[in-house]
């Protein structure tokens, strides 16, 4: 039986500063609209594509989109950010409405898109519980009924009338996530709840996502971890610039996906306006640069690489460190590496940082990098996930073998046979 | 759980009239745990805690006894100034508050709207309903002034029967508050200028309600003009019927009521509209 389908699905959003220009545009609608014509603004010209900037204000972030979803289904939708993946589960979850075509749902609708949503820190557990379980949709007779067993789940019955600000960043995601995890909707939407907490809740989650599905429920799964996307689904689509380009078996459309991101580009300049962060700091550019003695640019396994930041800091007198994330395709933190320690204080303005890996660290494959700006060494500012992507090339001489070598790195470590 | 199951349908744009206030009776805990969220999380960190509603209007209350009082000696018929002036603020600032408040739904409430889904309604509905509490501790205050007051003497009292009528009034300024106020909220959500013109134009709107003075104190043009303002005859009748000075308004009252059902409809109306759009413009 299908329980969503999707029909001919888009969505339009207005970009950049909406000022002077949008009563205008909004009298001009309201014109076009009492005269009986389309709406002057819904001309589908623009894709979605974050590398270049757009030219016109509005910029479709969903084109077209159909699919169906079958009862009992766990569907992974997979692309790179920017691809309309948020956009379709905001539709989805009622928090915004298409443009055009519709979605027709059997059944109640949940989503985790973010765990936590509602939590006050001033409440305590107990009180969040009930707060959360309510946004949700949950009466309070529900979530009584479930009370123990959300808690249980959560593992912090200790901490159950403390307040949540006084939680670890682990605590807080565990209740949070249990919360939803027992809504027991129809069909449950799951955006990257795996991005956090540890190892043992984890596989709780994964857990509580096949039980879902298992009874009969039906599950979205949003994630940039392609081994959970192998694990849980049944099923893949994959987005790009607002369309679906592939659909099938997880591990057929992951290959896709893998293929085509490792086609991009080697980094990204942006404009102040469309710059990606917040109010404390923005991406200028991330740019990377393989080094090779004999000068080609090409990224292999023996090339250095040389990754430039150009970042606006909005924050005065900040003592500010870099943390950068590498990540395996798969979704593997491949490593962590932070600026100098102690961090230096930064004024408001543009500001750059440099990061080298060296050549004969990593293996061949895809990668991609993220990073935040982090305030005292403790307080991530924002991060800027998966700003980068590039394919480590193989290069290898005097070898007989021309399987790719297992791992992420292949560090050129002394081991040597004495003959 | 099948017959449970409900086939939904999600499509561009809602009817006008679409407005599903029924989803608001599913989500009455969510209501009820909203005004508790707020008094929790509104008084937890501060030392005198829910004092504070009544530190409030008294201080006002002082300060407008002094200077509209003793400075400018703005006569406020046979009612002692402060008095005069707690009754009004105390009606007012229910008012205030609801207004203020709930224009705020949207922008303050960004965050949580735009990753979950529940009738948005619930969030101004709950910050009526935490006035109310606030504006009962303040109510409670005015009765004991008052007692105070006409016990030691200083003040004569004439209840009139029309006091029954206190709890229509306090409705229809709940309900004149929340529609102004979900009206502003989704306007600015558009047009940010508008959050600016609200905060001194709540400040306007009370010089031009009867609150320091009484509306006998008015004539001519001005007396007209204050007669538009549907809360003049909400304070007029308050303070007719417990200090039994100016008249009581029937007509005036019937004006408010009509007034505060329209732009309560419209407030409605127009925040159904821009629930369904609204995150992709802040």
């Amino acid at each position: 039986m299908e329980v969503i389908k999707v029909e001919q699905l888009y969505k339009q959003y207005r970009l950049g500063q909406v000022g002077t220009g949008s009563l205008i545009q909004d009298v001009n609608r309201w014109w076009y609209m009492i005269r009986g014509k389309e709406d002057p603004y819904e001309v589908i010209t623009e894709t979605n594509d974050r590398t270049t900037q757009a030219k016109r204000d509005f910029v479709w972030a969903l084109e077209d989109v159909s699919f169906s979803v079958n009862q009992g289904e766990v569907l992974g939708i997979i692309g790179r950010n920017g691809a309309g993946k948020s956009s379709l589960l905001k539709i989805l979850s009622k928090v915004t409405s298409p443009t055009r075509g519709q979605i027709t749902l059997n059944g109640r609708v949940a989503s985790l898109l973010e765990v936590g949503t509602g939590f006050n820190p001033e409440l305590t557990g107990r009180e969040n519980i009930y707060l959360n379980g309510a946004i949700l949709g949950m009466t309070k007779k529900e979530i009584a009924g479930k009370f123990d067993e959300i808690v249980a789940f959560s593992g912090v019955e200790k901490y159950i009338d403390t307040p949540v600000k006084r939680y670890s960043s682990g605590m807080y995601v565990r209740l949070a996530f249990a919360v939803a995890a027992h809504l027991e909707p129809e069909i449950l939407i799951v955006d990257e709840v795996l991005a956090v907490g540890d190892v043992d809740f984890q596989k709780k989650c994964i857990g509580k996502m096949k039980d879902v599905a298992s009874a009969g429920r039906t599950v979205l799964f949003v994630s940039h971890n392609m081994e959970a996307i192998k694990n849980l689904c049944s099923r893949a689509l994959l987005m790009e610039h607002g369309t679906i380009v592939s659909e099938g078996s997880p591990s057929q459309v992951i290959e896709t996906y893998l293929n085509n991101r490792s086609k991009s580009d080697w980094g990204h300049t942006y404009t102040e306006l469309e710059a990606p962060g917040n109010e404390f700091t923005r991406l200028k550019s991330i740019v990377l640069k393989p080094i090779r003695e004999d000068g080609k640019l090409m990224i292999t396994v023996k090339s250095s690489l040389e990754i430039n930041i150009s970042f606006w800091n909005y924050v005065e007198d900040l003592v500010a460190n870099l943390s950068l994330h590498l990540y395996a395709a798969t979704g593997e933190c491949v490593f962590n590496v932070i600026t100098q320690l102690p961090p230096p204080t930064l004024g408001v303005g543009l500001h750059h940082a440099c990061c080298v890996i060296p050549k004969e660290l990593l293996n061949t494959g895809v990668f991609y990098v993220s990073f935040m700006l982090v305030q005292d060494t403790a307080k991530p500012l924002f991060n800027f996930e998966e700003v980068l992507t590039f394919e480590v090339e193989e290069e290898r001489e005097n070898t007989n073998w021309h399987g790719k070598y297992p791992g992420f790195v292949r560090p050129n470590i002394d081991f040597k046979i004495n003959p | 759980m099948e017959t449970l199951r409900k086939i939904e349908v999600i499509t561009p744009k809602r009817g006008m009239f679409d407005v599903r206030l029924y989803e608001l009776w599913r989500y009455r805990d969510l209501i009820l745990l909203f005004v508790r969220r707020d008094f929790v999380a509104q008084y937890k960190q501060t030392i005198l805690g829910p004092l504070w509603f009544i530190i409030q209007p008294v201080l006002t209350a002082i300060m407008f006894y002094v200077v509209f009082g003793k400075i400018a000696a703005i006569p406020t018929h046979d009612v002692h100034p402060f008095l005069f002036y707690f009754t009004g603020l105390t009606v007012w600032s229910y008012f205030s508050e609801c207004f203020t408040k709930t224009s705020g739904t949207f922008i303050a409430n960004a965050n949580l709207f735009g990753k979950v889904y529940f009738p948005r309604l619930t969030v101004p509905i709950s910050i009526v309903i935490s006035g109310l509490f606030k504006f009962l501790i303040q109510l409670v205050i005015l009765i004991i002034l008052i007692a105070f007051f006409s016990l030691s003497g200083i003040q004569q009292i004439s209840i009139h029967w029309t006091l029954v009528l206190f709890p229509v009034y306090i409705l229809l300024m709940a309900f004149m508050g929340i529609g102004l106020g979900i009206l502003f909220s989704a306007l600015t959500t558009k047009y940010r200028d508008l959050s600016f013109l609200l905060t001194f134009g709540v400040q306007l709107l009370m010089y031009a309600t009867p609150i320091i003075y009484p509306l006998s104190f008015t004539s001519g043009k001005i007396n007209q003009i204050l007669r538009y303002n549907p809360l003049t005859s909400i304070l007029e009748n308050v303070r007719y019927s417990i200090y039994g000075i100016g008249q009581f308004d029937a007509i005036g009252l019937l004006y408010t009521a009509c007034f505060t059902l329209g732009i309560l409809v419209v407030g409605i109306l127009v925040f159904n509209r821009v629930e369904q759009s609204f995150m992709d413009t802040v």
